[in-house]
This record gives structure tokens, sequence and C-alpha cells, in this order.
């Protein structure tokens, strides 16, 4: 007999942030495939080059903060903003940039806040948007969907657009990228041609495509799935996701119902662009979202409204990034704000 | 068999429940220890019984050392409300009054009376009221509750009699629930003792005058089920109703229970009674009925002793004041791979350091845990908070544990008092789903001593500062009545110039008035300066003012 000392609980649930953050991760893999299988390389390769520098700049960083470093890397969250970002990057960006992005992640946005737990934007979005605003052409570089162009790249095509800006012969830029569903959307507009006349645009396919454009259906499909698996297996709160995605589609359905014409369907905005990556897994980052119920509700519904205001009126094809860290700003309000009521208050008020 | 079909008849026909926010479900573990029916603990040698094992305060000793007690003898009492006499479990020897190591988390020692048993067996003469207390008033029943020291056993072990202070309450609640892991010991007295069960809740509500008695237990006992329901049907009084709730932790807590049953919640800063409640254990109704049919005072209890590291686990009738190692040893002893002995459940239990201390009271488990039995948090590296609110959902108390933990652990008890800190009825379920393996509960349990702390040593400083700005405002108003009076007298001198013996008189009265001011003054300065400060050589002079100097710097501390 030992009589060891401890405290209560004696038991627990064992869980642990490495489950948590691991699961998140098989819950990216469908989408990522699709998005890999729609635009190419260019995914794979953002992918090694942001789970690579995100990996090493946590270990340079807490080795410089004394900390330790194998528990850190080990718990999943670096992966986790590594991929979001390779995810949100547009697939043919040249490598310095998605460095860049990669650093200020995880050096400044996380662990300049005191690391896990302690940041309070999400560390994705943070990088996201640094390299948005300082380099905003190379941004537009999307390749094209799968089937919108015959130009497909092979690996080391992409290899080098990527790392040396060599595009491959008889080609121009302009000729392997393409705008987005949601920028040309928003171009033809600005052009006077209404959303009938811009669905004939070679981004959008015929087949099953014809919603949100080639490809983003799938994908944001394939990371609805994800989402939902997450929600079942209580990885995620359901609340977030729903109170974004029910926002975005009142209010977009609200505009599309007034006037058909000039505002895209509910169903468009729900299914393109990072819509449902940033549903399930960019808002219910648990570190920079809200942590009380009625705040949470808040918090999704906030995103959902400044996305469809970004989307729509914004200078920015989508918004996800902005909405995100501008409500990752109110957070702390939020939290202060809808305390629930203890128990045994209710009847005392 | 046919109880069985009568308590499936009474789950069918539940009335509403009400949930109460967040909660676990748990794995029971109960079938470790309920297998057997309640053994009796042997007669040992000695027994220790601790003065106070109640919340309040501590009785006076009546018996001497060497004396020689009866069983059910009364050791020690008092007059305070807030308090519940001891009795001896045995016949036999004082034989040592003194400090005797307790069951406490921190592991203190406290005032213990030791006896020696002498194997007589030999009773204190008794003189049950029995069926009597039909005729007897509320108060002359509280009293025999009192004076065999029953006290709440489902844990929290507050004296029964306080309880029932209140009269004219209109819902008696009997809490069979036990919704901690382990324990089986409410569970085994229902199935064994059921009648007696329910005719000390009888009793407590002729007591408060209830109308009616909810007896509350959890679908994970049938057998408790089937025999309080047999019992429940011999009463035809119709006080009486089952009211089977789902399982879940922590429904058997008072104020999760009272929600579940009336979706009523207890006031902050109130009681039950607030909302025409009690709430009162099986335990102790058992006990009650024991006192007032057999005029048996609380001197022995129900104890699961369970859990993989002990080979036969089992619940035992203890007498109080049995060494813990004695029980275990009657179980058959430890396993191999014993490793922590917990006493209380596994969520809100305490380990303890030895098992060379006695049962007492408030002992309903001892929870002997094999190596892997258990996983309590890890205090030296946990992870980080990150945020994921998986407490909030669990929380009992619908607070914000991670904000709570953010300040705890940062020492800002301001914010974590805002925050609620106090309402946390540390039932751990907080801890128990954190991904980040945080020992919450251990961050609430200590801010919670430290803001004590802080408070007594603000009171202490408040009452100082209190005395010193009375003296301040003495010594001022002297000052000035002085000056008054002075002043006054000039006038005189000024305006009465003309007839001297009238001015003479009213001089003289003036001094002497001043005089005697003066005396008075001394008087009181006396009193707070030291005194003997004369004829000091130097050295005591220099000791008098280090000593000054040493409590102004005291203060000062104090104060900051
Ligand atoms: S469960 Fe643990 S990690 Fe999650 S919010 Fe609560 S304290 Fe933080
Ligand atoms: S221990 Fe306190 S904070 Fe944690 S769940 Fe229980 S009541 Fe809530």
């Amino acid at each position: 007999m030992l009589f060891r000392k401890a405290s209560s609980p004696f038991i627990s649930a064992q869980a642990s942030v490495h489950t948590i953050m691991y699961q998140v991760l098989y819950a990216l893999i469908p989408g990522t495939l699709a998005a890999i299988y729609f635009f190419g390389w260019g995914v794979l390769i953002n992918l090694a080059i942001t789970a690579i520098i995100c990996l090493f700049s946590e270990a340079l960083v807490l080795k410089l903060r004394n900390r330790p470093i194998k528990v850190s890397l080990k718990d999943g969250s670096a992966l986790i903003t590594a991929c979001l970002l390779a995810l949100a990057l547009p697939p043919l960006v040249p490598w310095w940039l998605t460095v860049i992005a990669s650093i200020f992640a995880i050096v400044i946005a996380k662990q300049l806040y005191g690391g896990l737990g302690f940041n309070l934007f999400n560390p994705a979005m943070v990088g996201y948007i640094v390299v948005m605003i300082s380099f905003p052409r190379e941004m537009t570089y999307w390749t094209a969907p799968l089937g919108a162009v015959d130009h497909w790249l092979s690996f080391s095509d992409t290899f080098s657009v990527i790392f040396y800006g060599a595009l491959p012969d008889q080609s121009s830029i302009d000729s392997i990228t393409m705008a987005t569903p949601m920028d040309t959307l928003k171009t033809q507009i600005g052009l006077e041609n209404d959303i009938t006349s811009t669905r004939h645009h070679k981004v959008y396919g015929t087949l099953f495509s014809n919603i949100s454009g080639k490809g983003w259906q799938w994908i944001n499909l394939l990371f609805l799935l994800g989402g939902l698996w997450m929600i079942k297996m209580k990885v995620i709160d359901w609340r977030i996701p729903v109170s974004f995605l029910l926002s975005l589609l009142l209010i977009s359905n609200f505009f599309s119902v007034s006037d058909y014409a000039t505002y895209p369907s509910a169903l468009f905005h729900l299914f393109s662009g990072g819509t449902m990556l940033c549903a399930f897994f960019i808002a219910t980052d648990p570190v920079s979202a809200s942590t009380t119920p009625r705040g949470r509700w808040i918090y999704g519904a906030g995103i959902g409204v400044l996305v469809y205001t970004i989307r729509t009126w914004g200078g920015y094809p989508d918004g996800i990034a902005f909405a995100i860290i501008l409500m990752n700003m109110a957070v702390p309000l939020l939290d202060y704000y809808t305390q629930p009521k203890t128990y045994g208050k209710a009847d005392t008020e | 068999m046919q109880h069985l079909r009568q308590a499936r008849r009474t789950m069918s026909s539940t009335t509403k429940l009400y949930l109460f926010h967040g909660g676990l479900r748990l794995d029971g573990h109960k079938q470790i220890s309920n297998q057997s029916p309640i053994a009796t603990c042997k007669p040992q040698n000695r027994y220790v019984i601790p003065v106070q094992q109640h919340i309040g305060a501590a009785g006076d000793i009546i018996v001497e050392k060497g004396q020689r007690v009866l069983k059910g003898q009364m050791l020690a009492t008092t007059k305070i409300l807030i308090s519940a006499p001891i009795h001896s479990p045995v016949s036999g020897t004082v034989i040592e009054i003194g400090k005797h190591a307790v069951p406490h988390p921190s592991g203190m020692e406290t005032d213990c009376i030791i006896i020696e048993n002498d194997f007589q067996d030999e009773w204190i003469r008794r003189n049950p009221v029995a069926e009597n207390y039909h005729q007897m008033n509320s108060h002359d029943l509280r009293n025999i509750v009192r004076n065999a020291g029953i006290v709440g056993l489902g844990g929290a072990v507050f004296p029964a009699a306080i309880k029932q202070t209140e009269t004219n309450i209109r819902t008696l609640i009997l809490n069979g629930v036990e919704c901690e892991p382990y324990i089986t010991c409410d569970d085994k007295l229902m199935q064994e003792r059921a009648r007696e069960i329910i005719s000390g809740a009888d009793i407590i509500g002729h007591i408060i005058k209830a109308r009616e008695c909810i007896v509350a237990i959890e679908d994970n006992k049938p057998e408790a089920i089937a025999a309080i329901q047999a019992a429940i049907d011999e009463d035809s009084t119709g006080f009486f109703h089952l009211q089977i709730i789902p399982t879940k932790y922590p429904s058997g807590s008072e104020k999760q229970l009272i929600k579940i049953i009336t979706g009523k919640e207890v006031p902050i800063n109130g009681l039950p009674a607030d909302i025409d409640l009690l709430c009162h254990n099986v335990g102790t109704a058992y006990a009650i009925h024991q006192a007032v049919f057999k005029d048996e005072p609380l001197i022995s209890r129900v104890v699961s002793i369970t859990g993989n590291g002990v080979k036969q686990p089992q619940n035992m009738e203890v007498p109080i004041g049995t060494y813990i190692a004695d029980c275990v040893t009657q179980c058959g002893g430890y396993n191999d791979n014993a490793s922590c002995m917990i006493m209380g459940g596994p969520m809100m239990g305490y380990s303890i350091h030895s098992d060379h201390l006695p049962v007492v009271k408030a002992t309903n488990c001892l929870l002997v845990t094999s190596n892997n039995e258990i996983h309590p948090a890890n205090t030296e590296a946990h992870l980080p908070c990150i945020r994921c609110a998986k407490c909030v959902e669990v929380c009992p108390a619908k607070l914000l544990p991670q904000q709570l933990y953010w300040y705890a652990s940062t020492n800002n008890f301001e914010r974590a008092s805002e925050y609620h800190l106090f309402d946390c009825i540390e039932c751990g379920c907080c801890s128990y789903v954190c991904p980040s393996q945080i020992p919450l509960v251990q961050y609430y349990r200590s801010a919670k001593s430290k803001i004590w702390e802080l408070e007594a040593d603000l009171k202490k400083s408040n009452a100082a500062r209190k005395r010193h700005e009375a003296r301040q405002f003495r010594l001022e108003q002297q000052k000035r009545e002085r000056e008054e009076r002075l002043r006054q007298k000039r006038e005189m001198l000024n305006t009465k110039k003309g007839r001297p013996e009238e001015n003479e008189i009213n001089l003289k009265k003036a001094a002497i008035a001043e005089a005697l001011a003066r005396v008075k003054q001394k008087k009181e300065t006396q009193a707070i300066t030291p005194k003997n400060t004369d004829n000091l050589t130097a050295e005591q002079l220099r000791q008098i003012k280090e000593a000054d100097q040493r409590r102004q710097a005291m203060k000062k501390k104090n104060h900051e």
C-alpha cells in the first residue's frame, strides 16, 4: 500500500489536446484531397512548405523561450495552422510568400502572445491577411480548376512555378490561373452583367457544378462532411458553425430574393470560397473564439454578417479572414457580457 | 420478483423531471462492492473518537481519563446550536484524551477520545419513545435527534437537527441518489433497511410538519428501488412518493437534486427552506429511526470499502472510531497493487496519508485504488487552457471554469469572485473533461482558501485601524473642549471685571475644571501608553524602541 497523495477528482475522461487536434486534422483530409484534385499539386506543395515552416518556427521560438519543445509540437496545433494556411493560400503563390505567411502566423500571432491558448487572433488568418495586404497581386494566383482550361500543370511544372517563377513553355500566368467564381462574379457584376449571364463563364461547369463553380462546391461539401463528423465526435461545438451558416444563409437569401440579378443565391454563398472551411475549422478554433454558449451564437452570427458584407461590398473577394479577425477582437467583450446565469441566480433576480 | 415488477411499474409512471445544466455520465463501478450484504465489523481493542466530526463547533469533553464508559454514553457535548455530541461505540475505559491524526486532506491531528474495549457490550440505559413520537412536539423530537449526535451522513456532516429548525416546510426530499462512482453504502442500506429509512423519514416529516416526502433514487439501483417501493406501499397515508431519476453525476448533490425534482433552483446564499424544501440523506433518516425507536445514538455507520486495491470489497457497518486499517483487514487486506486510499468517492473525496486513522461520521466510502485505476490530473505538467469550453458544458453550477482558472491561477481574486468562484461546488466535472488535464478544482480550492485568509487579515487590520481612529478622535475632542473652556474663561475675565468676588470665584472654578480635565485626560492616555517607563536602563529603552519600530513595520506591512 502506497498511500499516494493526489487531489480530486481522481478519475478523468482522459481527453487530450493531442487527440482533439488530430481529430481536426483527420476531418480536414477529405476536403484537402478534393482541393488537391481540383487545383493541382500547388496545394500539396503549399502544404509541405507551411508544415515545415510552421513546425520549424514553433520549435525555434519555444527554444528561445525555454519551453519544452516536444510537448508543444506534439499537440498538433501548429500543424492545424499550417493546413488552414495552405488551404487558404492560392495554389501557385511563390514559395517565399508562403514562408512569410507561416512565420507571421506562428511567431507573431501565436508565440509572441504566449503560445497555444494565449493568442487573441487565429494565427492562420493573421498570416493570410499579412500577405494578402502586402502582396495582393500574387494572391490572385488561383490555378484554374480541373477541366476549366486545357492546360493542366504537372508536378514539375507546378514546382518550378512556385520555386522559380518559371512558367511552362507557351503559357502566360494568365493562361494557367483564373479568378475564383466569387471574384469573377464580382467583376462581372461590376461590368453590369447580371448573374444569369455570368453563369456561362467557364469557371462554372455544367454537371453538378452550377451551384458555386467548378471544384469549389465539392471541396466545400467535403469540409462540411468533415465538420459534421467533428460535431458528432464532440471535437467542436455545434453553435458556432450553425450560427455562422445560418446568418450567412439568411442574409444572402434576403438579398438574393430581393434582387435576383445582382445578388447570388444563398446556396452560392454557402458552398463557395472558404465558407465551410471557415464554419467548421477556422471559426471553431477554440483559443480565439468566444467560450460562453450565448457568446458563441453571437460570434458565429457576427462572422456570417461580416463575411457577407465584405464579399458583397468590400474590396476583397473573400472576407473570411477579415471577418474572423474582427470577431476575434470582440471576444473578450462577448465573453464578459454573455456570462451564463449561475445556478440559483435565476430565482433571485 | 414482485418487487422488481413494482419497481418497473413505478419507473414507467414517473412524473415530469427537470434537467440541471451540465453533469457527467460516469462508469458506476458499483458492482465491485454491492454484491454481498452489509457485513458487521468485528469488535476491536481500541476506538479513536474525534471530538469534532461535523461542521460547526467542537463539544466539551465530559469524561475523564481512566473512566469507564458504556456503549452509547455521551463523551462530549455542547450547547452551541451548530454542533453535535459524540458517544462511545463500545463499553470500556477511556485510556487517553489527546491529539490523534484524523481523516483530513491536510493530515491534521485533532482532539480525540481513545477508548479501550472491554468486550462486555454493555449499553447505557435506553429509553426509546418509539411509536409515541406521533404525540411529541417538534421541539422535543428535535432534541432527541440532536442528543443522538446525528449529522448529515451524505457527506456534508451538517448537524441534522439544525436542518430541521424550520417547520411547516411543504416537501421533504429523501436523497437516495448516491451518484458518485464506487459508493454503494446508501444503495445497500436501502435494500436491507428500507422500512427503517421510511420510518425515519416519517419522523423528520413529523418534526418539520411536511405535507409530502419524495424519495429520490437513481435508476441504476433497481433492488433499492424495489425495496423502498415495498416499504412505501406499507404506508397508507400517501405521504411518500418514489421518484426515480436518471443516472447522472452530480444529481445527488442537494442543489442539483432539487432542480431535477422541482425545476426550482435554491437561491444564491439561500437555503432549500427558502423554496419550501428540506433534503435529507437516507442514511440520516435511518439514524433518526434508530434514535427514536431504539434510543441508539449515532455510533456506527455503513461504509463502502471498495476499489481494486482491496481483496474483498464490501459494505460494512462500522462503529465510529474503528481504525481504517482494521476495516481493511476484515476485507481481506490490500492487494499488492494498492496505491491510493481515498475517503469518499473518486470525484469529490480526498486521499489520506495513512490507514492508522479512525472511521468518522463522514466516512461513507474508503476507496482503495489499484495502480492504474485512477488518473488524477498532473499538477506539474499540464497543457495550457485551450479555451475549448468543454468545462462550461459540464459545470452544474453554470460557471465559466476556464475564466475562473485564468483568474485563480494568476491570483486575480477579485475577478475570480466576480466570476462566482464561491458558487463552485467542487464537483470535479470540469477537471474530469478538461483535455489539457488541468487540475481545475485544485486551483479553485487554493484560491478560495487564499481569499479567506486575506479576508481574515483585512478584518484584523480594519479593527486596528478603527481603534486607532477612535483614539485620535477622542484626543482631538478633548483638545477642542479644553480650548473652548479657556476661551470662555478669558471672555469671562474680560466682561466681568467690575465684580471682583464673582470674578475670583469664576476663575477658581475654571481652574478646577481645567485641572479635572487634565487628570481625566492623563488617566485616559495612561490607559494606552505603557506604564513604568521611568527609571529604565538605556538598554531597556533601546529594546522598547526596537519593539515599537517592529510593530510599526508590521502595521505598515498589513496595510499594504
Ligand atoms: S476544459 Fe480545460 S482546456 Fe477546455 S476551456 Fe476548460 S479549462 Fe480550458
Ligand atoms: S468543480 Fe466547480 S467549476 Fe468545476 S464543474 Fe464543478 S461546480 Fe463547476
